[in-house]
């Protein structure tokens, strides 16, 4: 029926997955070369970018491949690695109308990561899932193809120009917090104390050695809980947003 | 013993896409409760924050590069710029400075 809506959020999708696309260039491209380090080959490397999508997930499962870890320690190391996913799909079911069917709900939930999660939530309303297949169509090549020639090329890439690639995601994070912060003074709080308290959990011993993921998790069950009890949303302020 | 590298591959796949998809499939109806729903609701922000910060002063090679990125980023998004832009601004804000630094 809405096909002309479809196409729409599928173009949308496409134009907001660029950056997307250039930034997981860059840092699958050091994904690339981590796994050559745990003694995989290219395509490998490639086919665990495809299946996986998951930056931390990635990363942790290469050094259990280079220690030789167990597969149970492989399952272990993909659960904390990756719990923040459980979260993010949590508040995006909530994005999707009741009726979106399973293979849409399938599809999409192949590539939650947190750059398309964090574009697909600041859609107003209810989100087509066409805008995430958009993003995919360029996400997941830039992801793939960067781990591939991570492999192959190790450090051809000049170190300037992937350090200066790797600030776009976090760029696109802020485009995605800001603006509703501006408009919110709890949000505009939330994301100071968010910001504050994970430098200080990087930064505090004992605390800083739990991994990265593990600490994400941590603060954001505290911080949007507390956030929730306190400050309620008002029903006609949660539909813009 | 000898471990296969596409059964670690298939291990990594399978719990990568079940904590993915489990929630996006099994929660279907809208959740009624108020804090669940503002909780829901109040996530991303916060997770993105504490992604963001300190993470991008660990990203570039000279941390201070990436604080420049980070007040450029707000303040572009603060003014109302498009993802796009403020994403290519601040590589363009490290890029630029670490020529300097």
């Amino acid at each position: 029926m809405d096909k002309q809506k479809n196409k729409y959020y599928y173009l949308k999708g496409i134009k907001n997955g660029m950056p997307i696309c250039l930034g997981y260039l860059a840092v699958s491209f050091t994904l690339g070369i981590t796994a050559r380090n745990a003694g995989m080959t290219a395509w490998q490397a490639m086919l665990t970018s495809l299946a996986c999508n998951a930056s931390a997930g990635q990363y942790a499962g290469f050094t259990v491949i280079a220690a030789g870890g167990s597969y149970f320690e492989m399952i272990l190391m993909e659960l904390v690695a990756n719990a923040r996913y459980l979260l993010m799909s949590c508040s995006l079911s909530q994005k999707f109308s009741p009726e979106t069917g399973l293979l849409h709900r399938m599809l999409v939930g192949y590539d939650v990561t947190d750059e398309i999660f964090g574009v697909a939530v600041s859609e107003p309303g209810k989100l087509n899932p066409f805008y995430n297949y958009g993003m995919m169509t360029v996400a997941i090549p830039g992801w793939s193809l960067g781990t591939f020639f991570g492999v192959i090329m190790g450090n051809i890439l000049p170190a300037n120009i992937v350090s200066a690639l790797s600030v776009g995601l976090y760029g696109m994070f802020l485009a995605i917090i800001i603006p509703p912060a501006r408009k919110s003074k709890v949000i505009a709080a939330l994301v100071t104390i968010s910001m504050v308290s994970s430098y200080i959990f990087s930064r505090l011993p004992v605390i800083s050695n739990i991994s990265s993921g593990i600490r994400t998790i941590i603060l954001t069950v505290v911080i949007a809980g507390l956030a929730a009890v306190l400050f309620p949303v008002k029903e006609e302020y949660e539909h813009e947003a | 013993m000898k471990h296969n590298i596409y059964i670690y591959i298939l291990v990594m796949f399978a719990v990568t896409y079940l904590i993915r998809v489990l929630p996006l499939t099994l929660i279907r109806k809208e959740i009624k409760n108020k804090t669940i729903r503002s909780f829901l609701y109040y996530v991303p922000y916060v997770t993105l924050a504490v992604m963001t910060f300190p993470a991008i002063m660990e990203a570039t090679n000279s941390p201070v590069a990436g604080l420049a990125a980070l007040i450029v980023g707000i303040i572009l998004a603060w003014c109302g710029r498009s993802l796009f832009q403020v994403a290519v601004l601040s590589c363009v804000v490290v890029f630029v400075l670490e020529l300097f630094l």
